[in-house]
């Protein structure tokens, strides 16, 4: 088996082997994969692209093309023990509905973002005016998928408001190396990070 | 080179098939194809189902038209659904018209063909008779059952009832129920055959003559069902058949008026007009979630075991999208694993029986894979 990306791993590490997992947004299903085979969970994924869910199928993993913002409504309450949302919740239309579907039909929800609030992004914006175009953003304004960006302190205090528990806090840099800071620090320094969130 | 046995086999001899009307039928034939082997263990056969207006044929010649097989494409040696591997099985549907029991055999009460006094079939008829031929064949599980339009709802049906059966599924451009829209379509087809003077009350197989205008009207306006907008116009447009001139007349002018009655003139020379009023009725009847308190989900409860494949195609309109999630969905919330895609492809809902890449990246990936749970690849 290749290795799996190290944003990856930090999700993996931290999911109970044989649960049930749905990782929205699956991408070619390198992280279901993973977890099927490596930690033994019932696998299931949502992908838009048919290019990723032909990829899944081959793999064996079962895989529902759609999209988050319109299909999640469709899964029953707690059906999964996890619900993953790995870097796709600045692309939803309805954050805040979407993430309040993860934690509905999941006991728990993995929630990973590219953070707005790094400092380069920050320094950028500043210095330049413009976008910025990043290692995690690496999108240029008109082209890219993500239409609410937010930074961790947002996220914190969206998760407050919705009454959620966060029972981790990773943040991290692209190469997978965590951060051991607090949050306000974190949203200095991480340019991604990652929330297990829970009701 | 497929070779293919033309076989046929008599079931319920010994105890009647019950109908879903309550009507019986003791013996019921069965004509069907089988391609490649099966193995010791019995455990690598495949059922194709066939759609409304399909057969048994499906990957040798057809014995009237002598067309290549109906998805030849994907069966065969070395194909997609490979019969180097599997042992393919398919079957003629209940009520059809080449070899199985259905309005122009003979009712055995009164020596003369059923016409239409054969009694009203449903899609889980159909489904029942398929099992019974997998036990005359010593098949009891399938390693995979496929079928698209009125064969995916046999799928679906499969599901609900004999789900200990499968290992695998798939299901393409289909639905678990027909809509208003789907029965009005229908309507229109059979009334056009009762139309016919020919048809006499369903007793024209004494006479000379058959409905064949009112049964190729019927099939000239479920082809266009079978297509889209975008296919008809990039096909055919408003282009003018052998003329360069309108001839303000009701000649063909028009290429695809031309194209219509030439689909509607071939279909009457395979196909009978009763067996076309009995087998569009069962797919109006087909609502699997009514059985079940309006849940579809209820429905599949047995299958969490079955690994479902659900495709459908963006420009159906006869099955589109919206219909192929309610199954998924419904398997979903059932613990069924399942895995769906909507193709792009301008063909409408007749895109299963064609070209296209993606289904067949999908389908190919999803057997493998089946294959491979099921200890069947090398």
């Amino acid at each position: 088996m290749t290795a799996l990306r190290k944003d990856l791993q930090l999700i993996a590490d931290m999911i109970e082997p044989e649960s049930r997992v749905l990782d929205v947004g699956c991408d070619d299903g390198a992280l279901l994969d993973y977890l099927v085979n490596e930690k033994d969970i019932d696998g299931r994924g949502i992908e838009i692209s048919q290019k990723g869910v032909n990829s899944c199928v081959a793999k064996g993993l079962f895989v529902v093309q759609g999209d988050a913002d319109n299909d999640l409504h469709e899964y029953p309450d707690n059906t999964f023990d996890y619900v993953i949302l790995s870097k796709a919740l600045q692309a939803m239309h309805k954050p805040r509905e979407v993430m309040l579907n993860l934690l509905r039909i999941g006991k728990r929800a993995i929630v990973t973002i590219p953070n707005f609030g790094q400092w380069r992004v920050r320094f950028s914006l500043l210095t330049r005016g413009r976008m910025p175009v990043t290692k995690a953003l690496d999108k240029t304004w008109y082209n890219t998928s993500n239409i609410h960006f937010c930074t961790i302190t947002d996220l914190f205090d969206l998760i407050e408001q919705e009454n959620l528990k966060v029972a981790e806090f990773v943040p991290h840099m692209s190469d997978g190396t965590r951060l051991n800071m607090g949050r306000k620090r974190a949203n200095w320094h991480a340019d991604q990070a990652l929330f297990l969130l829970e009701k | 080179m497929n070779t293919s046995a033309c076989n046929s086999a008599s079931l319920f001899t010994e105890s009647p098939l019950e109908l879903d009307s309550g009507a019986t039928l003791s013996p019921v034939n069965v004509g069907f194809e089988t391609y490649g082997e099966l193995n010791e263990d019995r455990s690598n056969a495949v059922l194709i189902c066939h759609a409304l207006t399909g057969d048994q044929y499906v990957a040798s010649n057809h014995p009237i038209t002598g067309k290549p097989g109906w998805w030849e494409r994907i069966v065969g040696p070395g194909k997609l659904v490979d019969t180097n591997k599997y042992f393919v099985i398919c079957s003629n549907v209940l009520g059809s018209c080449l070899g199985t029991t259905g309005p122009k055999e003979i009712n055995p009460a009164t020596e003369k063909p059923w016409g239409i006094d054969f009694p009203v079939i449903t899609i889980r008829d159909m489904v029942k008779v398929q099992a019974a031929l997998l036990d005359h064949l010593g098949v009891d599980t399938l390693f995979a059952l496929i079928g698209g339009s009125m064969g995916g709802m046999q799928v679906l049906e499969w599901l609900t009832t004999f789900p200990e059966r499968l290992h695998s599924a798939i299901a393409l451009a289909t639905a678990a129920r027909h809509t208003a829209q789907n029965i009005a379509l229908h309507e229109v087809g059979r009334q056009s055959v009762m139309a016919d003077p020919n048809w006499n009350g369903g007793r024209y197989y004494e006479t000379e003559t058959k409905p064949d205008k009112g049964l190729s009207v019927a099939r000239m306006t479920a082809h266009i069902t079978y297509l889209s907008e975008d296919a008809l116009t990039r096909k055919f447009g408003r282009n003018l058949q052998s003329r360069d001139a309108v001839t303000f007349g009701f000649d063909a002018d028009f290429q695809v008026e031309s194209y219509l009655r030439y689909q509607g003139s071939t279909f009457v020379d395979r196909f009978d007009a009763n067996s076309y009023l009995y087998i569009t009725r069962a797919m109006d009847y087909l609502d699997i979630a009514g059985r079940h308190d309006g849940r579809l989900a209820d429905a599949f409860k047995n299958a969490s075991h079955v690994r479902c494949c659900v495709i459908s195609f963006s420009t159906d309109w006869l099955y589109p999208t919206a219909e192929n999630k309610r199954i998924v969905h419904a398997l979903n919330a059932a613990g069924v694993p399942v895995s769906f895609a909507e193709i792009e492809s301008p063909h409408g809902h007749d895109a299963f029986l064609l070209e296209e890449p993606e289904m067949d990246q999908m389908i190919e990936g999803f057997i493998s894979a089946a294959a491979k749970a099921r200890g069947l690849s090398s």
